[in-house]
């Protein structure tokens, strides 16, 4: 284990940054943590997490394809990827780690792979952050998340004088070996955790029973009448799908620029009424399917393809962010309490 | 601001079809001459023009709108322009507040009988623009390649 | 207050005036209050809120629900009274569907100003007096409500309901010098690049995820433009500045006039943009161009954008007025 004291920590990100993009989370004007990349003076920001997740690095909102030239009948067809840089992600917090895991599943490891995913996360290096101050929000500890160890290729975690940083993967310990860090005690962060545990012990969500759900549930789940009464207030924004780590939904279009036409992917929404929408019409109609859908992927669909697990991490942003406070431990909750 | 000597602004001239295209027609038989950055969109009435075409001008390439339309009192069906009036008053003041060059929008009254009045207009327009320089603050760069 | 209201709801359920009744649901904490009709008595008493986070507008939920069958009790605070009457002058809702049961308020908070505040992990917020009582994991803390206030509650333009069948509490009276325009002002008084820059900022975090749309009352319109694959305009992606703007320009330009400055959108905008001072802006030119307006503050006036007056001042008046200072 290495550690750097709290008053050097600038030093530590000018290290970084000297090398590859460094991303920290830091407030904006209005006090909304972001991932922005470092740069002199910028100070890492206080909150629990970021209002946008950390898959914006490797899945952004708006991503280009290709772009086509026309002349006449002549059609040029240009590549529009980039080649990406290496970077560093710094304070991914526990929940926001094990949905890289979720995402790999889709982009990384499934056929067809994509390119653009896959080029970011080999090329990047996550230094995740231990949760030292958790929220009523969180129920990450539901999905089996302990937000006292993280994973990625670095954990760190921070008491009141120190960073504590540990590597877990050869990237990790290239990225440690070249940073001026003392060495420290294989156990200095335990006390860290232990303070984290008992935290996590009092969480209110703690509890959340995900019994009723998870692989071969479609059938008892699908018909629930509690669908209808649960999404009756739902507004059919996109909030919780666009501040969710794990929404992996996109959808891809072309927009017309008069000398370019620009093929581009944007995060798509299974809230919107345009949501897979066909030249036959919408598959669901009304909000009652959309809001099904979202929550049905996380905690049903996706176990069923991926060995049970859920495509939820518990980091609580719908819960926080959602209008009308609709979300999913009230949709847990309330299918899974019934008969 | 530096200003490239070559370059010529392109200006959206949205024209009403009762008064000021058949002003506009009215310039070019009497060869009045304005210049040809000038491009004139023909719509029935000053209050046709919804403020969404004036936001997709500027993303595809103009320089600077403007809109010309029948004295107000002269509207062909009326009341048009009064409508038009109140809508581009708030819009051009809205495109300010967002710090928006406002001399890139302009509303003139141009009747049927006024051809001197309009190739005067636009060339004043042009030179204004022209010397504000490019529009920068509301293009699209994937609209400029 | 809350005692008061759910036993009126049970009263309108039980004399069969009403059918059902929209109000907030409890969540899992105190603050996360959901929208909800209500069927039975039980319902009310188990699940029925109404606290300092009943700030939700319900009005826009009444153009689907007064088109079903029988009548529905809808309790209306004075901001949602503007937009319920407004509703009701663009004939999106049926009045005779609806008990009105307007409410006095002095104010409702946003859990935001609490969390920063500083104040994390909240299990619990009391009410006491001008002080709220916050219980967190990390132990007890208070703070004056005043400083938790929805930033639409700060500068409260009317505590008058303008329309309702009863009122709970005693009904209160318009108040113009709220100084809503306030922050407006401010903007107008910077240079145009210093304005740029703002709204730059600010706009630039926009994620599109069109909660400020859906949420607001004004924006009844079956299909958006912005939904139309076909308008060239991306509604979920902010895929250039120019969308980013022109979005918002357009959002604020169609409600104008119709627009009664609830702060909805700004409540709930996941990023924080200070929407409202996009419609304010609207709806301070209108006052000072053509005369003082409140949209939804009565049933027959005209909205500025639906009327004219011969003598109106021409565009050219926005070269003349501030900006360049």
């Amino acid at each position: 284990m290495k550690k750097i004291s709290k008053a050097k920590i600038d030093e530590l990100f000018k290290a970084i940054s000297a090398k590859e993009t460094l991303y920290i989370p830091v407030d904006d004007s209005e006090g909304q943590a972001a991932f922005i990349p470092y740069a002199e003076g910028l100070k890492m920001s206080e909150d629990l997490n970021t209002v946008r997740s950390a898959k914006d690095l490797f899945f952004p909102q708006v991503e280009s394809l290709v772009n086509f030239k026309m002349d006449g009948k002549h059609i040029e067809i240009i590549d529009a990827a980039t080649e990406k840089k290496p970077f560093v992600i710094f304070g991914v917090r526990a929940c926001d780690a094990r949905s890289f895991d979720i995402l790999d599943r889709v982009f990384y490891y499934a056929e067809p792979k994509d390119s653009f995913y896959i080029e970011r996360r080999d090329k990047s290096t996550v230094v995740t952050l231990a949760c030292n101050a958790p929220e009523e929000t969180c129920f990450c500890g539901a999905f089996g998340i302990d937000p006292a160890e993280p994973a990625g290729d670095v954990s760190a975690w921070q008491d009141g004088e120190s960073f504590f940083f540990k590597a877990n993967t050869e990237k990790g310990e290239a990225l440690l070996a070249g940073l001026p860090l003392e060495d420290a005690a294989d156990d200095a962060a335990d006390k860290v955790k232990e303070d984290i545990r008992k935290i996590t012990a009092m969480l209110p969500l703690k509890d959340l029973d995900l019994s009723k759900f998870g692989p071969g549930k479609t059938q008892e789940l699908f018909n629930d009448p509690a669908w209808a009464t649960l999404s009756e207030s739902c507004l059919g924004c996109g909030t919780c799908t666009f501040v969710c780590p794990t929404c992996q939904c996109f959808d891809i279009r072309d927009f017309d620029g008069g000398k370019e036409i620009r093929r581009y992917r944007c995060w798509d929404s299974c809230m919107y009424s345009d949501f897979t929408q066909m030249s036959a019409g919408q598959p669901r109609p009304t909000q009652k399917e959309r809001f099904r859908q979202r929550f049905m992927h996380k905690l049903v669909y996706y176990p069923d393809m991926h060995e049970g697990l859920f495509s939820c991490v518990g980091c609580g942003r719908c819960l926080r962010k959602c209008p009308i406070h609709m979300n999913i431990v009230k949709v847990i909750k309330t299918i899974g309490e019934e008969k | 601001m530096q200003v490239d000597k070559n370059w010529t602004p392109t200006i959206v001239a949205f024209c009403c079809n009762w008064c000021s295209y058949a002003g506009a027609d009215l310039s070019g038989n009497n060869r009045l001459s304005y210049p040809a950055n000038v491009k004139i969109i023909r719509i029935p009435c000053s209050c046709r023009l919804n403020p969404m075409f004036i936001l997709r001008a500027f993303q595809r390439g103009a320089d600077g709108v403007i809109l010309c339309g029948c004295h107000p009192g002269d509207c062909h069906y009326t009341t048009g322009n009064y409508y038009a009036r109140r809508r581009m008053t708030l819009l051009f003041s809205m495109l300010d507040y967002l710090g928006i060059e406002k001399e890139r929008t302009r509303v003139e009254w141009v009747s049927a009988a006024e051809g001197a009045k309009f190739a005067a207009t636009m060339n004043e327009f042009v030179e204004a623009v022209t010397a504000l320089g490019e529009n920068k603050r509301l293009e699209d760069f994937r609209c400029k390649q | 207050m809350q005692a008061v209201i759910k036993k009126k709801a049970i009263e309108l359920l039980e004399s069969g005036t009403v059918n059902r009744v929209l109000g907030w649901k409890a969540g899992e904490f105190f603050y996360d209050l959901t929208p909800a009709v209500f069927t039975t008595p039980e319902q009310i008493e188990k699940d029925f809120v109404y606290s300092v986070f009943s700030g939700a507008n319900m009005s826009k939920y009444l153009i689907d629900e007064s088109k079903k069958e029988g009548k529905v009790a809808a309790f209306i605070k004075p901001c949602d009274g503007y937009s319920f009457v407004q509703l009701q002058k663009e004939h999106r809702i049926v009045r005779e569907n609806i008990y009105a049961v307007g409410l006095a308020c002095d104010g409702m908070c946003d859990m935001r100003e609490i969390r920063e505040a500083g104040i994390k992990g909240v299990t619990s917020v009391e009410e006491d007096g001008e002080t709220l009582k916050i219980g967190t994991i990390y132990g007890e803390k208070t703070m004056a409500k005043k400083d938790a206030l929805l930033e639409r509650c700060v500068h409260c333009k009317s505590k008058k309901v303008v329309d309702c069948d009863e009122m709970i509490g005693e009904n209160g009276e318009e108040n113009r010098d709220c100084g809503r325009f306030d922050e407006v002002e401010k903007l107008e008084a910077m240079s145009p690049d210093e304005r740029f820059a703002f709204w730059r900022s600010q706009l630039s975090r926009c994620i599109r995820c069109n909660a400020c749309r859906e949420v607001c009352p004004a924006c009844s319109c079956v299909k958006c433009v912005f939904d139309n694959p076909n308008s060239g305009i991306a509604q979920k992606a902010a895929a250039s500045d120019f969308e980013e703007n022109n979005f918002h320009i357009i959002r604020a330009f169609h409600v104008a006039g119709r627009c009664t400055d609830c702060g909805e959108c700004s409540r709930v905008c996941p990023e924080h943009i200070p929407l409202h001072l996009l419609n304010r802006k609207f709806i301070k030119d209108m006052n000072e161009l053509y005369g003082f307006y409140q949209a939804g503050a009565d049933f027959e006036s005209k909205p500025p954008v639906m009327n004219y007056t011969t003598g109106d001042a021409e565009p050219s008046i926005v070269y003349a007025r501030g900006g360049d200072k």
